[in-house]
Formats: structure tokens, sequence, C-alpha cells
């Protein structure tokens, strides 16, 4: 299964970004083989409006099932749940232990957006 | 020439409204006033007049017709306000992020998107002592001003000899930039508290970095106007008036009545004022040319 976690850098010892839309990169990791890929997503980041729309279609796209973060706006909240994607909000510290966690079944799905639009442009 | 001038500030609650409307009636060429905080416009209250005429305003929204549609994708791609997205070959339209910009329609290799209209407000045209006065309305649960404020602005502005006055909406953001946009007298209104301060900084920086002429009007002045001045000096901007505290003017005010005609000193200095803007806007005409 394929997870996104939202991340500082491009490295599993990178800090969890707790911004969803505006997530500097995204770590696509595979739970069953446990290689990663990293997602550049400072282009769209630094983007005025729709970002958390365009950083749900590349989950969308990547055919994850999991996006693990520190929270998440009502837009990507839409098209992540659209595409039956999960949402384990709350992560923090680093990708590696978020992933952990998220394995040891520690982080929990969210049936609603956790943040409101645009704060992760604060 | 005919002259736009902007009554706004960083925040709201800092006597703008007040201000514009008194303005306007202490203004004796023809003017047209325009309130364009669409989403809570105000000024209709205090000069307590009916709209003769009201229209309602649409903007185009695309409509994907799904028969038609093979979820190529093309319409999220071209979309630089990331409004449309294809989940499952089903494109999926965000309303509030679409600006009604018709290239998803244009670009649909299959033409199965439409552009429909969409009535998200209410213009509301009134008279006040024959001057004419303009506001409009979002419709509940509607999100995007600016198109309704671009619309306000470009079909009721005075083009003939006169100046237009603009009540725009408070802060900082792309209702307050589009209402702003290309004035010749961006005129702020502040108060001397520290949030007031702050927030003026920021409505300065908003009006430079849109490369227009500034004023700052003080309210509350009595409560220490010092750090505002030296805040306008540091940017070059001229303070052309300062009203402090008055129980007569708060009377008034909570009365509902437009103050300068019931205060001949609060008349004065909206006097005064309009005729400091009037002496700037026409300064910038100078210098555009
Ligand atoms: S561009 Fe047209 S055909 Fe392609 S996904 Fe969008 S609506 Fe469907
Ligand atoms: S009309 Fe323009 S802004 Fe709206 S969805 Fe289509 S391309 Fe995007």
């Amino acid at each position: 299964m394929k997870v996104a976690i939202t991340s500082t850098g491009a490295g599993l010892s990178s800090e969890v970004d707790p911004r969803f839309g505006r997530a500097a990169y995204f770590i696509i990791y595979d739970t069953d083989s446990g290689e990663f890929e990293a997602i550049d997503n400072s282009e769209n980041a630094a983007g005025a409006g729709g970002v958390g729309v365009k950083s749900g279609q590349l989950m969308v796209d990547k055919g994850v099932e999991w996006v693990i973060t520190g929270s998440v706006g009502p837009n990507a909240f839409q098209v992540l749940s659209s595409a039956g994607i999960k949402i384990a909000p709350g992560a923090s510290g680093k990708v590696a232990d978020a992933i952990e966690d998220f394995k040891a079944g520690k982080l929990s799905e969210t049936s609603s957006a956790t943040a409101k639009s645009h704060t992760g442009l604060q | 020439m005919s002259k736009t001038i902007a009554i706004a500030s960083g925040k709201g609650g800092t006597g703008k409204t007040t201000f514009a409307v008194n303005l306007f009636a202490v203004v004796d060429e023809p003017v047209t006033l325009i309130d364009c905080d669409v989403e809570e416009p105000n000024c209709h209250l205090f000069l307590q007049t009916e709209p003769e005429k009201t229209e309602r305003f649409s903007v185009l929204l695309p409509e994907v017709n799904f028969d038609k549609c093979t979820g190529c994708r093309r319409c999220a791609e071209v979309c630089r306000y990331n409004a449309m997205v294809v989940i499952d070959k089903k494109p999926m339209l965000f309303e509030e992020l679409c600006h009604n910009c018709g290239g998803c329609a244009r670009q649909c290799p299959q033409e199965a998107i439409k552009e429909v209209p969409k009535e998200v407000a209410t213009i509301n045209i009134a008279t006040w002592r024959d001057k004419k006065f303009v506001y409009g309305l979002l419709d509940i649960g509607q999100a995007r001003s600016s198109p309704v404020i671009d619309y306000l602005r470009k079909n009721f502005s005075n083009t003939d000899d006169g100046y237009t006055l603009i009540d725009c909406p408070p802060g900082t953001a792309c209702p307050a930039v589009e209402s702003v946009r290309g004035v010749d007298l961006l005129v702020l209104i502040t108060e001397p508290t520290p949030f007031g301060i702050n927030d003026l900084e920021l409505a300065i920086k908003m009006g430079k970095a849109l490369g227009l002429k500034q004023a700052v009007i003080v309210n509350r002045a009595d409560l220490g106007a010092g750090d505002v001045k030296a805040l306008c000096e540091r940017y070059d901007v001229p303070i052309i008036g300062e009203i402090g505290f008055d129980k007569e003017i708060a009377k008034a005010y909570s009365q509902g009545k437009i103050i300068s005609d019931v205060i001949e000193s609060f008349r004065n200095i909206c006097e005064g004022i309009w005729q400091r803007i009037c002496e700037l806007a026409s300064e910038t005409e100078e210098i555009k040319q």
C-alpha cells in the first residue's frame, strides 16, 4: 500500500510538514517494499490559491491510499475523500517515526477537515 | 478628468464607512459612491436609502457533460487556479476557486464543457440627494467578491468630470486589492492603537505595491497619533485629517444621522479633507502625464 507523508525535506529523516496543501515535499512510501519517492511540491506550495486541491490531485494521481500529515483544509479534504483516500492528521516529528506510528496503528483517520481554508498561508 | 478615490482601512471598525458617507455628503461636484464591500455593505444603512433599481449579477461557471467527457484531464491541467480536479476520470469543479476564465471550456478536446451563468450577487442602484450611489451584495454562501467588485467599478464609476468614491472592504486581501487597483488616491482610515498601526502598515504596503498615491486620516486621534505620524513619515504618506473622540459625534452616529448634517465642526473637517483629497488626486494626473 502506498502512503504519502507531508515532509519538510526529501528524506525519511526530515520533519513532517504540518501543512498538507503547502507541504514542501510529499514522501510517497510503499509499506510493502519499504521503498519511497520524494516529490518536490515547492512550486505548488508557493501558489496563490487552490493549493490544497492541486496537492490533493497529486495524491490521486500517485495512487496513494493514506495521507499522513499535520492538518488538512476543506478543499483538500474534499478531493482526497472523493477519491477514497484516507487522511491521518496530527502527525509530527520525523517522517520515519510517523511511518512507524502509522504502521503501529497509532494514527487514526479523520472524517472532516482539520484546518480552515488558507491556514497554511500564515 | 474624472477621479477615483478609494476609502479603505487595514481592518474593520476604524470609521471607514463613516468617512466615506460623510465625504459623499459634503462633496459639491458630481460624485458617485460605490460600496465595494460586497460581503457586508453598510453605506446604505447610513444613507438610509432604498435602491431604485436592482440587477442580478452572474458569473460563468464551467459545467461538464459527462456523456461527452472522456476523463482526459486536460481541464484540470489548464486551470491556472486549480479549480478543477479529475478523480476517477470525473472532473470536479471547486466553484469558489474558479475565476470564470473559460479556459477549460475552450481547451476541452471533447467540447464537453459548457459555460453556464450562475447568479451570485445583487447590484443595487440608488440616488441619494441627487447623487448616485451603488452597492453590491453577494448571495449567501458565495465567497468570491472580486468579479462583483470589478463589475461595479467598470459599470458605475463616474466617467464625466466628476468623482467616484469607493468604500472598500476592510483588510488587504483580494477584495480590497480589487477595490483600490488603479485609483487616483487611496485614503486610509486608521486608529492609533497598536493593532490599528500594524494594520495601517499592511495597508500602506498594499498601496505601495500597487503603485498608488496614498493619504491617511487618523480617527480617534485623541488616543495619541504620534506612532501613526512616525509610520506615515517613514513611508512618506501625508496625514490629511485627524479627528478626536467627541461626544456629540458619537451621539449623532448612534442616532443614525449623517454626522456632517448635524455637526458643523465635523462638516468643516470633512470639507477640509475633501479639499486635500482633490489636491492630491489632481497631482496624480500631473505625474501620469
Ligand atoms: S478536458 Fe473535457 S474531456 Fe477532458 S476531462 Fe475535462 S471535461 Fe472531460
Ligand atoms: S473557467 Fe477557468 S478558472 Fe474556472 S475551472 Fe475553468 S479554467 Fe479553471
